[in-house]
């Protein structure tokens, strides 16, 4: 198992590489750094010492792989790819454009992100379930079918009316939280309910009726009618057979967003003013800080990829048969 | 009037002649005519089918745009406007000259607010046309009913041309990577999990904002706004296609790698078939139903996304109306005290049309090509 984790782990790294390689490439070579500096600094009427300014402030003035100036390894090392990209593998992300150290930043803003994130997730993945169980236990009725209407009416709504939606019944009209806002603490509750559950329900429609077509699969096996066919109970076969078979599907989609929770969720967080990690990347985008989006891009990357080794080691946990090695 | 022809309207016009082309392809190959005839047969898919024409319909109309000739030019001499209009801009002329001077709710008579008057009296304004606006006006005093009929086509456009534009590169790295095997195989897969590995928002936002920073910097490339705005738009379905062809990629790999080991494409390989013409000949074909399913599962999604992303500000150039600008301009009308409801509503009644008949006519065609739910 350890030697698996390890090898894994170690072929993570090309893909690492590879993003890096695809994210500088995006912001380097399809647009020089003299491009951005004119971007931000206003298309026109721009200057080439502000340009230069610009550059050495945010240490754009070097070249792009090959320091032909310097001496020894400061070759390789003193050149905007050394410097902006594979510093970040040590973690180390640079300053955002208002000066402040990103990796810090980044570690600020974990915990309003995560403090959403994480009860959508069981939440979500709860009712989910649940539902997709209610209907597979109805199922061929008409409460499956109506269940099915409501699915697919749900996951037709575009997520953004639910949150203005959300706000402006629970907020606006009933007064019950305040429209946005975080704090930190136990008052935090009072601002994390509304987000938490507007993505909760945003996001039932199209699982649950994922699940239930899971659900459904299982329950055209075999060992499904031999479990009737010994006498059990229908709901003993739900829970304690299809459930159970049904969950390495179920997993496979589900682990792998958990390491991916930290970032938060942009459009949630942005609405409901949480100071997360979601609502950080919408601000870079918005003020055009490349050096964020670029430290996003890379953290987001990895933790997904950390996410897909969670889901193969979870594999082994739900199912006996699978083992690494 | 000078025809103009967009990048945008050119892909789209390649799209319908290919869906037509390919319904009459189809017409003449036993299985997916009766594959077809199964959607036919249901209600569901035909209502859902027949929203979706009138969806295509109105689209397809706004996308043949002209610049009309200016009035007041001098004799003898032609000159034609900078503004880009469409044919459905011509249809609609009464809806979109008809503005008022700002808000006014649904078929009112009247202004939304009051305003004061010369006599230093406050009272609600007459409006200067009353009661044709079936959506009312919006801030500026367009009529709300135009802006959600211009939004149809950006909708549509993301919808289709982001998986036209991503469908040649998926399919032939599939093919290729589960039918060649080996390096060219641990390339495309290395290729794809990378790609892969970088969350979509962020890989958009990102490329959405170098693009900005090319478009920018390169004023002397547009000869209108409106150009602009369609390069930006392609630029989006680009970027929308490069995170989305990953999935279908996968799936084909993975059927090809099946298909691989039939008799008859063994018996292609040993009459000396050309590597290029099997994946065209025998395996191609086999996996139409797979690349049928993915566009029409992906449609409704990408809508989606489009007003999710212009939202935010990584989506259509600000200028292009759309259901993401529309409700972006629209969210702060439900603070104000009486609220503005009615642009936010239309945004989302004809969204939600649209994507709910997408998403039932995506869920027939699957059942009727899926050869795992023919039972």
């Amino acid at each position: 198992m350890l030697a698996y984790l390890i090898r894994r782990l170690f072929y993570a790294l090309p893909i690492l590489i590879g993003v890096n390689v695809i994210t500088f490439a995006l912001f380097f070579v399809v647009n020089t750094p003299d491009d951005m500096a004119r971007m931000q600094l206003g298309v026109k009427r721009v200057t080439p010492a502000a340009i230069e300014k610009w550059k050495v402030e945010r240490g754009y003035d070097k070249p792009l792989f090959w320091n032909e100036q310097a001496d020894g390894a400061d070759k390789l090392t003193q050149t905007i790819f050394f410097a902006k990209s594979v510093k970040m593998f040590a973690l180390d992300f640079g300053r955002a454009d208002d000066g402040r150290d990103i990796a810090r930043e980044i570690g600020l803003r974990m915990g309003p992100s995560l403090a959403v994130a994480m009860p959508v997730f069981v939440l979500g993945l709860f009712t989910a379930i649940s539902f997709a169980l209610l209907l597979v236990y109805f199922r061929a009725t008409y409460l499956d079918f109506a269940g099915v209407v409501l699915c697919v009416a749900m996951m037709s709504i575009s997520g953004l009316f639910y949150i203005i939606g959300g706000q402006w019944l629970v907020s606006k009209v009933w007064h019950l939280v305040p429209i946005s806002g975080y704090a930190e603490g136990l008052t935090a509750a009072k601002f994390v309910i509304l987000p938490v559950l507007v993505s909760v329900l945003a996001g039932i429609g199209s699982s649950a009726r994922w699940y239930r077509t899971i659900f459904l699969e299982e329950y055209t096996r075999d060992y499904v009618r031999t479990a009737r066919a010994k006498g059990l109970s229908e709901r003993l076969v739900l829970f304690r057979h299809v459930l159970r078979n049904a969950l390495i599907p179920i997993l496979t989609g589900a682990v792998v967003v958990i390491p991916a929770l930290f970032m938060g969720s942009l459009l949630i967080e942005a609405f409901f003013g949480i100071p997360g990690l979601g609502s950080y990347t919408i601000d870079a985008i918005n003020a055009q800080d490349f050096a964020v989006v670029r430290a996003m891009v890379f953290i987001g990357s990895a933790l997904y990829i950390v996410g897909l080794l969670l889901t193969d080691i979870s594999y082994t946990l739900v199912d006996p048969r699978i083992r690494l090695q | 009037m000078k025809p103009v022809l967009l990048w945008s309207d050119l892909l789209f016009f390649l799209l319908i002649f290919a869906a037509v082309a390919g319904g009459w392809w189809a017409r003449r190959v036993e299985h997916l005519r009766l594959a077809w005839r199964k959607v036919g047969q249901s209600r569901v898919g035909m209502g859902a089918a027949a929203v979706l024409a009138v969806f295509f319909a109105i689209a397809f109309v706004d996308s043949l745009h002209y610049r009309p000739q200016l009035p007041d030019a001098p004799q003898g001499e032609v000159r034609y406007s900078t503004e880009v209009l469409s044919a459905l801009d011509a249809l609609l002329t009464p809806l979109r000259v008809q503005t008022e001077k700002t808000y006014s709710a649904p078929l009112a008579t009247h202004l939304f607010a009051k305003e004061t008057l010369d006599d230093a009296s406050r009272d609600f304004l007459p409006l200067r046309y009353p009661g044709t606006h079936l959506f009312g006006t919006d801030k500026v005093g367009q009529d709300v009913l135009y802006l959600t009929l211009k939004s149809i086509r950006t909708g549509l456009l993301i919808g289709t041309l982001t998986t036209l534009i991503m469908l040649p590169a998926a399919i032939f790295l599939g093919l290729l990577a589960g039918y060649a095997g080996g390096w060219i195989d641990d390339a495309i897969q290395y290729l794809y999990t990378t790609l892969n590995s970088i969350p979509g928002v962020l890989l958009i936002a990102a490329a959405v904002l170098m693009m900005q920073v090319v478009i920018d910097t390169h004023p002397e490339w547009f000869a209108t706004s409106a150009e602009r705005a369609d390069a930006r738009l392609l630029a989006l379905c680009a970027i929308l296609g490069i995170t989305s062809w990953t999935g279908l990629c996968r799936l084909l790999r993975g059927e090809t790698l099946k298909l691989r080991e039939l008799e008859y494409v063994q018996a292609a390989q040993a009459l000396g078939v050309s590597g290029l013409r099997i994946l065209a000949r025998h395996i191609l074909p086999n996996v139409m139903h797979i690349v049928m399913i993915a566009i029409v599962m992906d449609f409704s999604g990408l809508v989606l996304a489009e007003a999710v992303l212009s939202y935010v500000g990584i989506g259509v150039d600000p200028n292009t109306i759309s259901f993401g600008t529309m409700i972006n301009t629209a969210r702060m009308e439900l603070a104000r005290e009486p609220m503005v409801w009615w642009s936010l509503a239309a945004a989302f009644v004809f969204m939600f049309v649209l994507v709910l008949a997408a998403n039932l006519f995506a869920d027939v065609v699957r059942d009727a090509f899926d050869p795992r739910a023919a039972r």
